[in-house]
């Protein structure tokens, strides 16, 4: 990891550690975060918004769940799969959130080869990363497909609560769509990898500013993001 | 573009990033319509918010005209009304003041005042404008769609905002919840840029506590509208979802119509939280950039240090950091438990704090100072008078068991228009006035800027300070006709019909303000660099009007804070932020 981009400077040499560090960062000139790119502070900040999006679709739909005076269905029923001759609660989830896991894997994969500007498997790792992704949309679009045949509408469905399917749908979906957006830009940004646009610092989409191999790791940050905001969806809305 | 020379001057570091190539304009339209240049994005929002303001206007009076003579106009009904007061208030809140403030102050200011040659991100920037033009023209056009504008009032709650015998059922409120969601996604994208601007993109030798309080108030600001934002957001696409698919987030089992409706189950109490939420907070995204924009030019133009800089910084901070813990003293009547109504009074009170602080500032900076009555200090000044009455009002409207018998009374709406309403245009006034001859090179008139203050300012007065007896009397807001009342005495009415002649004065006053702003572009007194002996970066610019890239060659290098104003020994009565210190530079390059 010797090689790093112009974007990506070194600590100054009188970096003090700790507390006082951060302090004597944030009273500098120039930049609070230091060996922060704007890109990177950019993604940060992003994400911090989007954690409050997301925090308010679960606080809203555990605000309904409590509140509701109907039973609430039994996701583990709901959720289950004959697979076979046997009833197992739960098993597309789990594979789902087992695809996503891993996703996030190849992509800190891709992160570290991208520094090394190893172009190939940077580019097959995000790509990895990518089918991972598309996977997880794959597998949601066939549980949404089920439940929909089941008679689970946004408006009603047959076991319990109307706010079930609403919730459902709006949080799945709206995850869903983030992960199709991280899929769309992992391909993107793979075939920049792979063309040798950073190598070339090519002016890229978006910013017309040069480009740099930090794009990655950019994109990895709003990856794991996603995978996390699952795990918090997986453990609110199924495991509850 | 030249590299800054890596040179050490008087403690200041070198130069951590590298100077990165701006996008350069080939056309006319990439240069003033397309542009990714943050001045000229600035330009579009302050004029988009301003022309669609105008509408907001022009609903006050046809609101005023029916509070003031009801009865008296046939083309307006009570459901027109509802409409008027709907759109008036969402306009002027979100897409006047916070766009105004953040989109057009925060894109032409912060990078000329950090020393910057443009915002981190000019392209997301340029998109973020027309995310939001988009998001304007969405709401204008419910103006236009069967059965017009939703009728919900601003805060659009539910169950009512979507039901049958509101107006605007049909379009009106699918079209303000999609443009509320647009507005939203285009503002993250300007936001995101201003604050990575202010973070890490500023110039050698600014360091954060040597920021003009301008930048801190709309650094914060932005911050908390990317926290808060979201819960308009979630809100928004579930009532969206209430409306259009028939889910029932906030829609409880009722009759609508004689009939059992097709919801069932949901909390309209949720939406009030989350729109509070966001609706709080939303308070003092229009009400730091005021603070920040009133603290410099009450040290500008009294020629005189602020007082108390770094307790104003964080008076700003707490301020902004307290606003998310009060929300639901927007709902003590909304059947919420005593002990929370306890707990958000107290801490909306304990706001008080930093806030007197600001006041007491301002007025200690004020103090002996050599106070030159232009017409920015004439609003400045204004502004601290009428923000410290709507404060006032606002112990009232804290207290859970004053605030129960004033609840929906017109006290309430005299209240928010003292503290959010006039007292921030106070200061958009106020900044447009000191701000424009750098933008345009030249002076606004000073007699029509001076007739315009003292008509707003009195004309405000005389609207809403008897809106507050209004109240005390009982007077409800949103009713379209009071008619006849025990409770409402016969002088009520002719005090309604004075306070309409006062609006109407009021708005012909604002089309006075309009025609100097035309005007004086092209018959103006020529400005110069720096017309008001201001002492931070944006009064520095090698060329004004700044050209592309704020600049020239050089990025500015700052010694000193933003307020030297009459130092003792000094050649003139203030010192630039870029000036630097005597024996710093080679000798003779200042006298």
């Amino acid at each position: 990891m010797a090689e790093t981009t112009l974007m990506q400077p070194k600590a100054a040499p009188g970096t003090i550690p700790g507390l006082r560090g951060i302090a004597a960062d944030w009273a500098s000139d120039q930049r609070a975060f230091k060996n922060v790119s704007w890109g990177k502070a950019m993604m940060w900040i992003f994400l911090l918004s989007d954690t409050f999006i997301f925090s308010c679709f679960l606080l809203s739909y555990m605000t309904a769940r409590m509140s509701t005076t109907v039973p609430w269905p039994n996701p583990s029923e709901v959720f289950a799969l004959n697979i076979g001759s046997k009833h197992i609660p739960l098993i597309l989830i789990a594979i789902m959130t087992f695809v996503l896991i891993s996703s996030s894997g190849t992509m800190a994969m891709a992160v570290n080869f991208g520094y090394r500007h190893d172009r190939v498997r940077t580019a097959a790792l995000m790509l990895a990363t990518a089918a991972f992704g598309a996977t997880f949309v794959g597998m949601q679009a066939f549980e949404w497909t089920k439940l929909i045949m089941e008679g689970v509408r946004p408006w009603g469905n047959p076991w319990g609560a109307p706010q079930f399917g609403a919730c459902f749908f709006m949080i799945t979906g709206f995850h869903g769509t983030h992960v199709t957006i991280g899929v769309i830009f992992l391909i993107a940004i793979a075939r920049k990898v792979l063309r040798g646009d950073f190598d070339r610092e090519r002016r890229g989409f978006f910013t017309s500013r040069k480009g740099y191999y930090e794009i990655v790791e950019i994109t990895g940050l709003y990856w794991h993001f996603v995978d996390l905001v699952w795990v918090f969806i997986f453990a609110f809305f199924y495991l509850w | 573009m030249v590299d800054i020379p890596l040179d050490h001057v008087a403690g200041i570091p070198p130069a951590e990033v590298g100077e990165v190539e701006l996008y350069h304009p080939r056309s006319w339209w990439t240069r003033y319509v397309f542009s990714q240049d943050a001045k000229v994005i600035a330009v579009q929002y302050s004029i988009t918010a301003m022309s669609i303001g105008m509408v907001a206007l022009v609903l006050s009076w046809m609101m005023r005209l029916q509070l003031g003579f009801p009865g008296t106009f046939s083309f307006i009904d009570a459901n027109q009304y509802l409409q008027f007061i709907t759109m008036h208030g969402m306009i002027m809140v979100i897409y006047l003041l916070t766009a105004l403030f953040l989109g057009g102050f925060g894109n032409y200011l912060i990078p000329l005042m950090v020393g910057a040659r443009d915002m981190v991100f000019p392209y997301v920037n340029m998109l973020s404008y027309w995310v939001y033009l988009l998001a304007v023209l969405v709401l204008a056009a419910t103006f236009f769609v069967p059965g017009g504008p939703t009728g919900a009032g601003w805060t659009l709650y539910p169950p009512q905002a979507i039901l049958s015998g509101t107006p605007g059922q049909d379009w009106g409120i699918v079209f303000m919840l999609a443009s509320l969601i647009l507005f939203i996604i285009g503002f993250t994208m300007g936001g995101l840029n201003y604050v990575v601007t202010v973070l890490q993109a500023r110039t050698r030798g600014m360091t954060l506590m040597r920021l003009p309080l301008t930048v801190w108030g709309i650094f914060t600001a932005t911050v908390m509208a990317l926290l808060a934002f979201p819960a308009l957001f979630v809100a928004s696409v579930m009532l969206l979802l209430d409306r259009l698919l028939g889910t029932s987030f906030f829609m409880p089992t009722l009759v609508e119509m004689g009939q059992l409706s097709k919801y069932g189950g949901g909390s309209p109490i949720l939406f009030q939280h989350l729109f509070w939420f966001f609706g709080h907070p939303e308070v003092y995204i229009v009400a730091l950039p005021a603070f920040g924009i009133i603290s410099d030019l009450i040290s500008t133009h009294a020629r005189k240090n602020i007082f108390g800089y770094r307790m104003m910084v964080w008076a700003i901070v707490a301020i902004g950091a307290l606003s998310f813990v009060v929300w639901a003293h927007h709902m003590y009547v909304s059947g919420m438990h005593p002990y929370f109504g306890f707990f958000f009074a107290t801490t909306t009170l304990i706001i008080a704090i930093p806030t007197a602080i600001k006041v007491y500032n301002w007025v200690l900076t004020l103090w002996r100072g050599d106070i030159h009555l232009t017409v920015p200090m004439l609003f400045a000044l204004g502004f601290i008078v009428t923000f410290v009455n709507g404060g006032l009002t606002g112990l009232f409207l804290g207290n859970v068991v004053v605030d129960v018998p004033l609840s929906d009374t017109m006290f309430v709406v005299a209240h928010f228009h003292m503290v959010m309403g006039i007292a921030p245009i106070m200061a958009v006034f106020g900044g447009i006035y000191h701000w424009y001859p750098k933008v345009t090179g030249r002076m606004l008139n000073d007699v029509l800027g001076k007739f315009h203050f003292w008509v707003t300012f009195i004309g405000a007065y005389a609207v809403f300070f008897p809106m507050h007896y209004l109240g005390l009397l009982g007077m409800p807001r949103r009713y379209h006709d009071i008619g006849e009342t025990s409770f409402v005495p016969a002088s009520a009415h002719d005090l309604n019909a004075f306070m309409s002649v006062a609006a109407l004065i009021v708005g012909f006053a604002q089309l006075v303000f309009l025609f100097n702003l035309v005007w004086s572009l092209f018959k103006g007194k020529e400005a110069g660099g720096n017309p008001w002996g201001a002492t931070s970066l944006e009064w520095q610019t090698p060329e004004t009007p700044p050209g592309h890239g704020n600049w020239g060659k050089e990025l500015p290098i700052v010694y000193r804070w933003a307020y030297d104003y009459s130092v003792p020994g000094a050649a003139k009565d203030f010192v630039p932020q870029n000036e630097p210190p005597s024996g710093a530079v080679a000798q003779g390059a200042h006298p």
